[in-house]
Protein backbone atom coordinates (compact mmCIF):
# COMPACT_ATOMS: atom_id res chain seq x y z
CA UNK A 1 0.00 0.00 0.00
CA UNK A 2 2.85 2.34 0.81
CA UNK A 3 4.43 1.50 -2.51
CA UNK A 4 1.23 2.53 -4.27
CA UNK A 5 1.03 5.81 -2.33
CA UNK A 6 4.63 6.60 -3.34
CA UNK A 7 3.76 5.81 -6.92
CA UNK A 8 0.82 8.20 -6.90
CA UNK A 9 2.87 10.96 -5.29
CA UNK A 10 5.64 10.62 -7.82
CA UNK A 11 3.24 10.42 -10.79
CA UNK A 12 1.42 13.49 -9.50
CA UNK A 13 4.66 15.46 -9.33
CA UNK A 14 5.83 14.55 -12.82
CA UNK A 15 2.28 14.96 -14.11
CA UNK A 16 1.99 18.53 -12.82
CA UNK A 17 5.45 19.37 -14.16
CA UNK A 18 4.60 18.07 -17.65
CA UNK A 19 1.15 19.71 -17.71
CA UNK A 20 2.76 23.06 -17.01
CA UNK A 21 4.92 22.58 -20.10
CA UNK A 22 1.88 22.25 -22.36
CA UNK A 23 0.14 25.50 -21.49
CA UNK A 24 -1.37 25.86 -24.96
CA UNK A 25 -3.17 22.54 -24.65
CA UNK A 26 -4.37 23.69 -21.24
CA UNK A 27 -6.01 26.79 -22.69
CA UNK A 28 -7.72 24.81 -25.45
CA UNK A 29 -9.02 22.31 -22.96
CA UNK A 30 -10.26 25.09 -20.69
CA UNK A 31 -12.13 26.90 -23.47
CA UNK A 32 -13.87 23.68 -24.50
CA UNK A 33 -14.89 22.67 -20.99
CA UNK A 34 -16.20 26.12 -20.11
CA UNK A 35 -17.90 26.87 -23.42
CA UNK A 36 -20.05 23.75 -23.58
CA UNK A 37 -21.89 24.20 -20.27
CA UNK A 38 -22.05 27.94 -21.01
CA UNK A 39 -23.89 27.27 -24.28
CA UNK A 40 -26.45 25.00 -22.61
CA UNK A 41 -26.81 27.49 -19.76
CA UNK A 42 -27.75 30.22 -22.24
CA UNK A 43 -30.01 27.98 -24.33
CA UNK A 44 -31.99 26.64 -21.38
CA UNK A 45 -32.26 30.03 -19.66
CA UNK A 46 -33.72 31.35 -22.91
CA UNK A 47 -36.15 28.43 -23.08
CA UNK A 48 -37.28 28.86 -19.49
CA UNK A 49 -37.92 32.56 -20.05
CA UNK A 50 -39.99 31.97 -23.16
CA UNK A 51 -41.83 29.05 -21.54
CA UNK A 52 -43.17 31.36 -18.86
CA UNK A 53 -40.53 31.19 -16.12
CA UNK A 54 -39.64 27.57 -15.48
CA UNK A 55 -38.84 24.37 -17.38
CA UNK A 56 -38.77 21.07 -15.52
CA UNK A 57 -38.69 22.98 -12.23
CA UNK A 58 -35.78 25.22 -13.26
CA UNK A 59 -35.94 28.99 -13.65
CA UNK A 60 -33.31 30.88 -15.66
CA UNK A 61 -31.25 31.49 -12.51
CA UNK A 62 -31.66 27.83 -11.49
CA UNK A 63 -30.23 26.79 -14.86
CA UNK A 64 -27.31 29.14 -14.24
CA UNK A 65 -26.63 27.46 -10.88
CA UNK A 66 -27.08 24.01 -12.42
CA UNK A 67 -24.64 24.53 -15.27
CA UNK A 68 -21.99 26.35 -13.24
CA UNK A 69 -21.95 23.50 -10.71
CA UNK A 70 -22.05 21.00 -13.60
CA UNK A 71 -18.99 22.65 -15.11
CA UNK A 72 -17.11 22.14 -11.83
CA UNK A 73 -18.31 18.54 -11.41
CA UNK A 74 -17.51 17.72 -15.02
CA UNK A 75 -14.05 19.20 -14.56
CA UNK A 76 -13.55 17.02 -11.48
CA UNK A 77 -14.66 13.76 -13.11
CA UNK A 78 -13.54 14.37 -16.71
CA UNK A 79 -11.19 11.86 -18.37
CA UNK A 80 -9.54 11.62 -21.77
CA UNK A 81 -8.27 8.04 -21.55
CA UNK A 82 -10.22 7.00 -24.67
CA UNK A 83 -8.18 9.28 -26.87
CA UNK A 84 -4.97 8.39 -25.06
CA UNK A 85 -5.53 4.65 -25.48
CA UNK A 86 -6.19 4.96 -29.17
CA UNK A 87 -2.79 6.60 -29.58
CA UNK A 88 -1.00 4.17 -27.23
CA UNK A 89 -2.16 1.07 -29.01
CA UNK A 90 -1.79 2.38 -32.53
CA UNK A 91 1.71 3.68 -31.92
CA UNK A 92 2.75 0.77 -29.77
CA UNK A 93 3.92 2.93 -26.88
CA UNK A 94 1.89 0.72 -24.61
CA UNK A 95 4.49 -2.04 -24.75
CA UNK A 96 6.71 -0.29 -22.20
CA UNK A 97 3.79 0.43 -19.86
CA UNK A 98 2.91 -3.25 -19.82
CA UNK A 99 6.28 -4.11 -18.35
CA UNK A 100 5.67 -2.02 -15.21
CA UNK A 101 5.06 -4.11 -12.12
CA UNK A 102 1.81 -2.25 -11.28
CA UNK A 103 -1.50 -2.06 -13.10
CA UNK A 104 -1.31 0.79 -15.67
CA UNK A 105 -4.61 2.26 -14.46
CA UNK A 106 -2.82 3.73 -11.42
CA UNK A 107 -0.53 5.86 -13.55
CA UNK A 108 -3.56 7.04 -15.53
CA UNK A 109 -5.51 8.02 -12.43
CA UNK A 110 -2.52 9.90 -11.06
CA UNK A 111 -1.99 11.71 -14.37
CA UNK A 112 -5.67 12.66 -14.47
CA UNK A 113 -5.54 14.02 -10.93
CA UNK A 114 -2.42 16.05 -11.66
CA UNK A 115 -4.12 17.77 -14.59
CA UNK A 116 -6.95 18.71 -12.26
CA UNK A 117 -4.54 20.22 -9.76
CA UNK A 118 -3.16 22.41 -12.54
CA UNK A 119 -6.56 23.33 -14.00
CA UNK A 120 -8.39 23.98 -10.76
CA UNK A 121 -7.51 27.69 -10.35
CA UNK A 122 -8.57 28.44 -13.93
CA UNK A 123 -11.85 26.57 -13.72
CA UNK A 124 -12.62 28.18 -10.36
CA UNK A 125 -11.97 31.60 -11.91
CA UNK A 126 -14.24 30.74 -14.85
CA UNK A 127 -16.98 29.62 -12.46
CA UNK A 128 -16.67 32.85 -10.45
CA UNK A 129 -16.84 34.87 -13.66
CA UNK A 130 -19.95 33.06 -14.87
CA UNK A 131 -21.55 33.45 -11.44
CA UNK A 132 -20.98 37.20 -11.59
CA UNK A 133 -22.62 37.38 -15.03
CA UNK A 134 -25.58 35.02 -14.66
CA UNK A 135 -26.54 35.46 -10.97
CA UNK A 136 -27.17 31.78 -10.19
CA UNK A 137 -29.80 30.88 -7.60
CA UNK A 138 -27.47 28.94 -5.35
CA UNK A 139 -28.13 28.34 -1.67
CA UNK A 140 -25.72 25.84 -0.19
CA UNK A 141 -26.56 23.95 2.99
CA UNK A 142 -23.96 22.27 5.16
CA UNK A 143 -25.56 18.83 4.76
CA UNK A 144 -25.65 19.19 0.98
CA UNK A 145 -21.96 20.11 0.89
CA UNK A 146 -21.08 17.26 3.27
CA UNK A 147 -22.97 14.74 1.13
CA UNK A 148 -21.60 16.25 -2.09
CA UNK A 149 -17.98 15.40 -1.34
CA UNK A 150 -18.33 11.59 -1.15
CA UNK A 151 -20.75 11.71 -4.10
CA UNK A 152 -18.10 13.52 -6.14
CA UNK A 153 -15.39 11.03 -5.19
CA UNK A 154 -17.64 8.11 -6.15
CA UNK A 155 -18.60 9.90 -9.36
CA UNK A 156 -14.92 10.35 -10.25
CA UNK A 157 -14.12 6.69 -9.61
CA UNK A 158 -17.13 5.35 -11.52
CA UNK A 159 -16.49 7.63 -14.49
CA UNK A 160 -12.82 6.77 -14.57
CA UNK A 161 -13.42 3.02 -14.46
CA UNK A 162 -16.21 3.13 -17.05
CA UNK A 163 -14.18 5.33 -19.39
CA UNK A 164 -11.15 3.13 -18.94
CA UNK A 165 -13.20 0.05 -19.85
CA UNK A 166 -14.57 1.78 -22.96
CA UNK A 167 -11.02 2.84 -23.84
CA UNK A 168 -9.95 -0.81 -23.88
CA UNK A 169 -11.98 -1.07 -27.09
CA UNK A 170 -8.81 0.22 -28.76
CA UNK A 171 -7.34 -3.26 -28.24
CA UNK A 172 -10.07 -4.79 -30.37
CA UNK A 173 -10.52 -2.38 -33.26
CA UNK A 174 -8.56 0.39 -34.90
CA UNK A 175 -11.76 2.34 -35.49
CA UNK A 176 -12.30 3.58 -31.97
CA UNK A 177 -13.63 6.94 -33.13
CA UNK A 178 -17.10 5.43 -33.63
CA UNK A 179 -17.02 3.92 -30.12
CA UNK A 180 -15.85 7.23 -28.68
CA UNK A 181 -18.56 9.13 -30.52
CA UNK A 182 -21.31 6.84 -29.23
CA UNK A 183 -19.91 7.04 -25.72
CA UNK A 184 -19.70 10.83 -25.95
CA UNK A 185 -23.34 11.04 -27.01
CA UNK A 186 -24.49 8.69 -24.25
CA UNK A 187 -22.72 10.92 -21.74
CA UNK A 188 -24.20 14.04 -23.33
CA UNK A 189 -27.79 12.84 -23.13
CA UNK A 190 -27.87 10.63 -20.04
CA UNK A 191 -25.52 12.42 -17.64
CA UNK A 192 -27.48 15.65 -17.34
CA UNK A 193 -25.21 17.64 -19.66
CA UNK A 194 -27.61 18.41 -22.47
CA UNK A 195 -30.36 19.18 -19.93
CA UNK A 196 -31.12 18.44 -16.28
CA UNK A 197 -32.73 15.02 -15.92
CA UNK A 198 -36.14 16.41 -14.97
CA UNK A 199 -36.29 18.22 -18.31
CA UNK A 200 -35.86 15.01 -20.32
CA UNK A 201 -38.87 12.96 -21.48
CA UNK A 202 -39.88 10.24 -19.01
CA UNK A 203 -38.44 7.22 -20.95
CA UNK A 204 -35.03 8.89 -21.20
CA UNK A 205 -35.09 9.58 -17.45
CA UNK A 206 -35.64 5.88 -16.79
CA UNK A 207 -32.76 4.90 -19.08
CA UNK A 208 -30.54 7.52 -17.41
CA UNK A 209 -31.23 5.99 -14.00
CA UNK A 210 -30.01 2.60 -15.16
CA UNK A 211 -26.91 3.76 -17.03
CA UNK A 212 -23.82 4.92 -15.09
CA UNK A 213 -23.50 8.39 -16.65
CA UNK A 214 -26.03 10.24 -14.53
CA UNK A 215 -24.25 9.03 -11.41
CA UNK A 216 -20.97 10.49 -12.60
CA UNK A 217 -22.20 14.04 -13.30
CA UNK A 218 -25.88 14.83 -12.79
CA UNK A 219 -26.29 13.23 -9.38
CA UNK A 220 -23.61 15.24 -7.53
CA UNK A 221 -24.85 18.43 -9.20
CA UNK A 222 -28.48 17.93 -8.16
CA UNK A 223 -27.31 16.86 -4.71
CA UNK A 224 -25.34 20.06 -4.14
CA UNK A 225 -28.21 22.20 -5.43
CA UNK A 226 -30.50 20.59 -2.85
CA UNK A 227 -32.88 19.22 -5.49
CA UNK A 228 -32.97 15.67 -4.12
CA UNK A 229 -34.94 14.29 -1.19
CA UNK A 230 -32.95 12.40 1.50
CA UNK A 231 -34.42 9.17 0.12
CA UNK A 232 -33.21 9.98 -3.39
CA UNK A 233 -29.77 10.85 -2.05
CA UNK A 234 -29.46 7.49 -0.27
CA UNK A 235 -30.68 5.60 -3.35
CA UNK A 236 -28.17 7.56 -5.39
CA UNK A 237 -25.29 6.59 -3.14
CA UNK A 238 -26.44 2.98 -3.37
CA UNK A 239 -26.47 3.06 -7.17
CA UNK A 240 -23.08 4.79 -7.23
CA UNK A 241 -21.64 2.06 -4.99
CA UNK A 242 -23.20 -0.65 -7.16
CA UNK A 243 -21.75 0.91 -10.31
CA UNK A 244 -18.35 1.24 -8.65
CA UNK A 245 -18.36 -2.48 -7.91
CA UNK A 246 -19.64 -3.39 -11.36
CA UNK A 247 -17.14 -1.11 -13.09
CA UNK A 248 -14.25 -2.46 -11.03
CA UNK A 249 -15.16 -6.01 -12.04
CA UNK A 250 -15.66 -4.90 -15.62
CA UNK A 251 -12.20 -3.31 -15.75
CA UNK A 252 -10.68 -6.49 -14.35
CA UNK A 253 -12.24 -8.83 -16.89
CA UNK A 254 -12.01 -6.50 -19.86
CA UNK A 255 -8.36 -5.79 -19.07
CA UNK A 256 -7.41 -9.47 -18.92
CA UNK A 257 -9.23 -10.26 -22.13
CA UNK A 258 -7.81 -7.22 -23.92
CA UNK A 259 -4.18 -7.63 -22.96
CA UNK A 260 -4.19 -11.14 -24.39
CA UNK A 261 -5.01 -9.64 -27.78
CA UNK A 262 -2.23 -7.09 -27.70
CA UNK A 263 0.66 -7.58 -30.05
CA UNK A 264 3.01 -4.74 -30.78
CA UNK A 265 4.83 -4.51 -34.06
CA UNK A 266 8.17 -6.19 -33.66
CA UNK A 267 6.96 -8.41 -30.85
CA UNK B 1 -11.19 29.80 -63.44
CA UNK B 2 -7.82 28.75 -62.14
CA UNK B 3 -9.39 28.28 -58.73
CA UNK B 4 -11.81 25.59 -59.86
CA UNK B 5 -9.20 23.86 -62.02
CA UNK B 6 -6.72 23.72 -59.13
CA UNK B 7 -9.40 22.58 -56.73
CA UNK B 8 -10.32 19.83 -59.21
CA UNK B 9 -6.70 18.66 -59.35
CA UNK B 10 -6.27 18.56 -55.58
CA UNK B 11 -9.65 16.89 -55.17
CA UNK B 12 -8.61 14.18 -57.62
CA UNK B 13 -5.36 13.59 -55.73
CA UNK B 14 -7.27 13.30 -52.48
CA UNK B 15 -9.80 10.86 -53.97
CA UNK B 16 -6.97 8.71 -55.32
CA UNK B 17 -5.30 8.70 -51.92
CA UNK B 18 -8.42 7.82 -49.96
CA UNK B 19 -9.96 5.38 -52.45
CA UNK B 20 -7.63 2.77 -51.01
CA UNK B 21 -9.60 2.86 -47.76
CA UNK B 22 -13.27 2.45 -48.76
CA UNK B 23 -14.29 1.30 -45.27
CA UNK B 24 -13.38 4.76 -44.00
CA UNK B 25 -16.45 6.06 -45.81
CA UNK B 26 -18.79 4.12 -43.52
CA UNK B 27 -16.83 5.09 -40.42
CA UNK B 28 -17.01 8.78 -41.32
CA UNK B 29 -20.66 8.51 -42.32
CA UNK B 30 -21.46 6.98 -38.92
CA UNK B 31 -19.53 9.73 -37.12
CA UNK B 32 -21.30 12.53 -38.96
CA UNK B 33 -24.74 10.92 -38.79
CA UNK B 34 -24.41 10.48 -35.02
CA UNK B 35 -23.38 14.10 -34.59
CA UNK B 36 -26.31 15.25 -36.69
CA UNK B 37 -28.71 12.98 -34.80
CA UNK B 38 -27.49 14.48 -31.51
CA UNK B 39 -27.99 18.01 -32.83
CA UNK B 40 -31.52 17.28 -34.02
CA UNK B 41 -32.42 15.40 -30.83
CA UNK B 42 -31.23 18.43 -28.87
CA UNK B 43 -33.57 20.63 -30.91
CA UNK B 44 -36.48 18.23 -30.35
CA UNK B 45 -35.80 18.34 -26.62
CA UNK B 46 -35.87 22.12 -26.56
CA UNK B 47 -38.98 22.51 -28.67
CA UNK B 48 -40.81 20.04 -26.46
CA UNK B 49 -40.75 22.86 -23.90
CA UNK B 50 -41.15 26.00 -25.96
CA UNK B 51 -42.60 27.13 -29.28
CA UNK B 52 -39.71 29.43 -30.22
CA UNK B 53 -36.13 29.88 -29.03
CA UNK B 54 -35.20 33.54 -28.93
CA UNK B 55 -37.79 34.14 -31.66
CA UNK B 56 -36.59 31.24 -33.88
CA UNK B 57 -39.19 28.66 -34.94
CA UNK B 58 -38.19 24.95 -35.01
CA UNK B 59 -37.84 24.76 -38.80
CA UNK B 60 -35.73 27.93 -38.79
CA UNK B 61 -33.37 26.43 -36.22
CA UNK B 62 -33.37 23.27 -38.35
CA UNK B 63 -32.14 25.40 -41.24
CA UNK B 64 -29.49 26.84 -38.91
CA UNK B 65 -28.27 23.32 -38.07
CA UNK B 66 -28.13 22.62 -41.81
CA UNK B 67 -25.99 25.72 -42.36
CA UNK B 68 -23.83 24.70 -39.38
CA UNK B 69 -23.07 21.33 -40.98
CA UNK B 70 -22.67 22.78 -44.45
CA UNK B 71 -20.20 25.48 -43.43
CA UNK B 72 -18.44 23.18 -40.97
CA UNK B 73 -18.11 20.63 -43.77
CA UNK B 74 -16.57 23.18 -46.13
CA UNK B 75 -14.13 24.34 -43.44
CA UNK B 76 -13.15 20.73 -42.76
CA UNK B 77 -13.04 19.88 -46.48
CA UNK B 78 -10.49 22.37 -47.63
CA UNK B 79 -9.85 25.34 -45.31
CA UNK B 80 -8.75 23.65 -42.11
CA UNK B 81 -6.54 20.90 -43.62
CA UNK B 82 -4.84 23.40 -45.92
CA UNK B 83 -4.13 25.87 -43.14
CA UNK B 84 -2.86 23.15 -40.83
CA UNK B 85 -0.49 21.98 -43.51
CA UNK B 86 0.60 25.59 -44.03
CA UNK B 87 1.64 26.06 -40.40
CA UNK B 88 3.38 22.70 -40.58
CA UNK B 89 5.37 23.56 -43.69
CA UNK B 90 6.33 26.97 -42.34
CA UNK B 91 7.75 25.18 -39.33
CA UNK B 92 9.72 22.55 -41.21
CA UNK B 93 10.61 24.74 -44.17
CA UNK B 94 8.94 22.70 -46.94
CA UNK B 95 6.98 25.80 -47.95
CA UNK B 96 10.01 26.61 -50.12
CA UNK B 97 8.81 24.13 -52.76
CA UNK B 98 5.39 25.70 -52.89
CA UNK B 99 6.69 29.23 -53.25
CA UNK B 100 8.80 28.14 -56.20
CA UNK B 101 5.73 26.99 -58.15
CA UNK B 102 4.42 29.23 -60.95
CA UNK B 103 1.03 29.71 -59.33
CA UNK B 104 -0.24 32.18 -56.78
CA UNK B 105 1.07 30.89 -53.47
CA UNK B 106 -1.98 31.92 -51.48
CA UNK B 107 -4.24 30.05 -53.87
CA UNK B 108 -2.03 26.97 -53.65
CA UNK B 109 -1.86 26.77 -49.87
CA UNK B 110 -5.59 27.36 -49.66
CA UNK B 111 -6.42 24.36 -51.82
CA UNK B 112 -3.53 21.94 -51.51
CA UNK B 113 -5.15 19.64 -48.98
CA UNK B 114 -8.66 18.26 -49.48
CA UNK B 115 -10.23 16.06 -46.81
CA UNK B 116 -12.82 14.39 -49.04
CA UNK B 117 -14.70 12.64 -46.25
CA UNK B 118 -15.95 16.03 -45.12
CA UNK B 119 -18.12 16.01 -48.23
CA UNK B 120 -20.36 13.81 -46.08
CA UNK B 121 -20.95 16.73 -43.72
CA UNK B 122 -21.59 19.02 -46.67
CA UNK B 123 -24.13 16.52 -48.03
CA UNK B 124 -25.86 16.02 -44.68
CA UNK B 125 -25.99 19.77 -44.19
CA UNK B 126 -27.65 20.20 -47.58
CA UNK B 127 -30.21 17.49 -46.79
CA UNK B 128 -31.13 19.09 -43.46
CA UNK B 129 -31.28 22.47 -45.13
CA UNK B 130 -33.54 21.06 -47.86
CA UNK B 131 -35.93 19.48 -45.38
CA UNK B 132 -36.04 22.66 -43.30
CA UNK B 133 -36.70 24.72 -46.43
CA UNK B 134 -39.53 22.43 -47.50
CA UNK B 135 -41.06 22.92 -44.05
CA UNK B 136 -40.61 26.67 -44.23
CA UNK B 137 -42.43 26.42 -47.55
CA UNK B 138 -43.66 29.59 -49.18
CA UNK B 139 -42.03 31.87 -46.68
CA UNK B 140 -38.79 31.52 -48.64
CA UNK B 141 -39.06 33.66 -51.76
CA UNK B 142 -36.55 34.44 -54.48
CA UNK B 143 -35.26 37.46 -52.56
CA UNK B 144 -34.60 35.38 -49.47
CA UNK B 145 -32.86 32.66 -51.48
CA UNK B 146 -30.62 35.25 -53.13
CA UNK B 147 -29.88 36.88 -49.79
CA UNK B 148 -29.07 33.43 -48.37
CA UNK B 149 -26.63 32.65 -51.18
CA UNK B 150 -24.97 36.05 -50.81
CA UNK B 151 -24.73 35.70 -47.02
CA UNK B 152 -23.34 32.19 -47.32
CA UNK B 153 -20.63 33.28 -49.75
CA UNK B 154 -19.76 36.33 -47.65
CA UNK B 155 -19.68 34.18 -44.51
CA UNK B 156 -17.45 31.65 -46.24
CA UNK B 157 -15.05 34.37 -47.35
CA UNK B 158 -14.94 35.77 -43.81
CA UNK B 159 -14.19 32.38 -42.27
CA UNK B 160 -11.55 31.65 -44.92
CA UNK B 161 -9.86 35.02 -44.41
CA UNK B 162 -9.95 34.53 -40.66
CA UNK B 163 -8.26 31.12 -40.94
CA UNK B 164 -5.69 32.47 -43.38
CA UNK B 165 -4.79 35.32 -41.01
CA UNK B 166 -4.39 32.89 -38.12
CA UNK B 167 -2.32 30.46 -40.15
CA UNK B 168 -0.22 33.25 -41.67
CA UNK B 169 0.79 34.37 -38.20
CA UNK B 170 2.85 31.15 -38.19
CA UNK B 171 5.47 33.08 -40.19
CA UNK B 172 6.22 35.00 -37.01
CA UNK B 173 4.95 32.79 -34.20
CA UNK B 174 5.87 29.40 -35.76
CA UNK B 175 3.73 27.29 -33.44
CA UNK B 176 0.09 28.22 -33.95
CA UNK B 177 -1.66 24.82 -34.17
CA UNK B 178 -3.21 25.53 -30.79
CA UNK B 179 -4.88 28.71 -32.02
CA UNK B 180 -6.38 26.78 -34.91
CA UNK B 181 -7.81 24.16 -32.56
CA UNK B 182 -9.47 26.88 -30.50
CA UNK B 183 -11.53 27.93 -33.53
CA UNK B 184 -12.83 24.40 -33.80
CA UNK B 185 -14.03 24.35 -30.20
CA UNK B 186 -15.62 27.79 -30.44
CA UNK B 187 -17.33 26.92 -33.74
CA UNK B 188 -19.69 24.66 -31.77
CA UNK B 189 -21.31 27.75 -30.25
CA UNK B 190 -22.61 28.51 -33.75
CA UNK B 191 -25.14 25.69 -33.57
CA UNK B 192 -27.40 28.21 -31.86
CA UNK B 193 -28.33 31.67 -33.13
CA UNK B 194 -25.82 34.11 -31.66
CA UNK B 195 -28.67 36.44 -30.75
CA UNK B 196 -29.48 34.30 -27.69
CA UNK B 197 -26.02 34.83 -26.17
CA UNK B 198 -25.27 37.70 -23.79
CA UNK B 199 -23.66 40.79 -25.37
CA UNK B 200 -19.99 40.09 -24.58
CA UNK B 201 -20.21 36.55 -25.94
CA UNK B 202 -22.14 37.69 -29.02
CA UNK B 203 -19.41 40.26 -29.72
CA UNK B 204 -16.75 37.57 -29.38
CA UNK B 205 -18.63 35.20 -31.67
CA UNK B 206 -19.06 37.95 -34.25
CA UNK B 207 -15.71 39.70 -34.41
CA UNK B 208 -13.12 37.63 -32.49
CA UNK B 209 -14.21 34.30 -34.00
CA UNK B 210 -16.61 35.06 -36.88
CA UNK B 211 -19.09 32.28 -36.14
CA UNK B 212 -22.02 34.69 -36.38
CA UNK B 213 -21.20 35.68 -39.96
CA UNK B 214 -20.60 32.11 -41.04
CA UNK B 215 -23.77 30.52 -39.64
CA UNK B 216 -26.31 32.83 -38.02
CA UNK B 217 -26.42 35.47 -40.77
CA UNK B 218 -27.08 33.02 -43.66
CA UNK B 219 -29.71 31.21 -41.58
CA UNK B 220 -31.30 34.57 -40.77
CA UNK B 221 -31.54 35.26 -44.48
CA UNK B 222 -33.55 32.07 -44.97
CA UNK B 223 -35.82 32.89 -42.08
CA UNK B 224 -36.45 36.24 -43.76
CA UNK B 225 -35.26 38.26 -40.81
CA UNK B 226 -32.11 39.65 -42.38
CA UNK B 227 -32.13 43.38 -43.04
CA UNK B 228 -30.36 44.76 -46.10
CA UNK B 229 -28.08 46.73 -43.82
CA UNK B 230 -26.80 43.59 -42.09
CA UNK B 231 -26.32 41.85 -45.44
CA UNK B 232 -24.42 44.80 -46.89
CA UNK B 233 -22.39 45.09 -43.71
CA UNK B 234 -21.52 41.39 -43.92
CA UNK B 235 -20.49 41.70 -47.55
CA UNK B 236 -18.40 44.78 -46.75
CA UNK B 237 -16.73 43.02 -43.85
CA UNK B 238 -15.98 40.04 -46.11
CA UNK B 239 -14.26 42.24 -48.71
CA UNK B 240 -12.34 44.09 -46.01
CA UNK B 241 -11.18 40.94 -44.21
CA UNK B 242 -10.23 39.23 -47.47
CA UNK B 243 -8.11 42.24 -48.45
CA UNK B 244 -6.49 42.31 -45.02
CA UNK B 245 -5.76 38.57 -45.20
CA UNK B 246 -4.21 39.02 -48.64
CA UNK B 247 -1.95 41.86 -47.44
CA UNK B 248 -1.01 39.91 -44.33
CA UNK B 249 -0.16 36.87 -46.45
CA UNK B 250 2.12 38.98 -48.67
CA UNK B 251 3.85 40.37 -45.58
CA UNK B 252 4.22 36.84 -44.21
CA UNK B 253 5.82 35.58 -47.43
CA UNK B 254 8.27 38.48 -47.38
CA UNK B 255 9.13 37.70 -43.78
CA UNK B 256 9.59 33.98 -44.47
CA UNK B 257 13.24 33.09 -44.62
CA UNK B 258 13.01 29.49 -45.84
CA UNK B 259 14.50 26.28 -44.59
CA UNK B 260 18.14 26.77 -45.46
CA UNK B 261 18.80 30.28 -44.21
Amino acid sequence: MKGLADLYLQQLKTGVASMLQYRGALVIWLIGNVLEPLIYLVVWSTVSRSAGGTVGGYSARDFAAYYIVLMLVNQATFTWVMYEFDYRIREGTFSADLLHPVHPIHADIAENLSSKVVNLPFVAAAAAGLAAIFHPALKLTLTAVAAFIPALVLAFLVRFLVDWTVALGAFWTVRVSAINQIHYMAVLFFSGQIAPLTVLPRPLQVVATVLPFRWTIGFPVELLLGRLTPGQVLTGFGIQAAWLLAAALLVRFAWRASVKRYSAVGA
Amino acid sequence: MRLLRLFGVFLRVSVMGEAAYPANFLAHLLDSALELAAALAGLALIFAHTATLGGWRPEELGALVGVYFLVGGIIGLVIQPGMEQLTESVRDGTLDFTLAKPEDSQLLVSLWRVEIWKLIDVGLGLVVLGVALARLGQRVGVAQAAAFAAALIAGGVIVYSFWLILATSAFWLVRVENILVIFQSVYEAGRWPVSIYPGWLRFGLTFLVPVAFAITVPAQALAGRLTWRVLLGTAGFAVLLFGAARLFWRAGIRHYSGASS
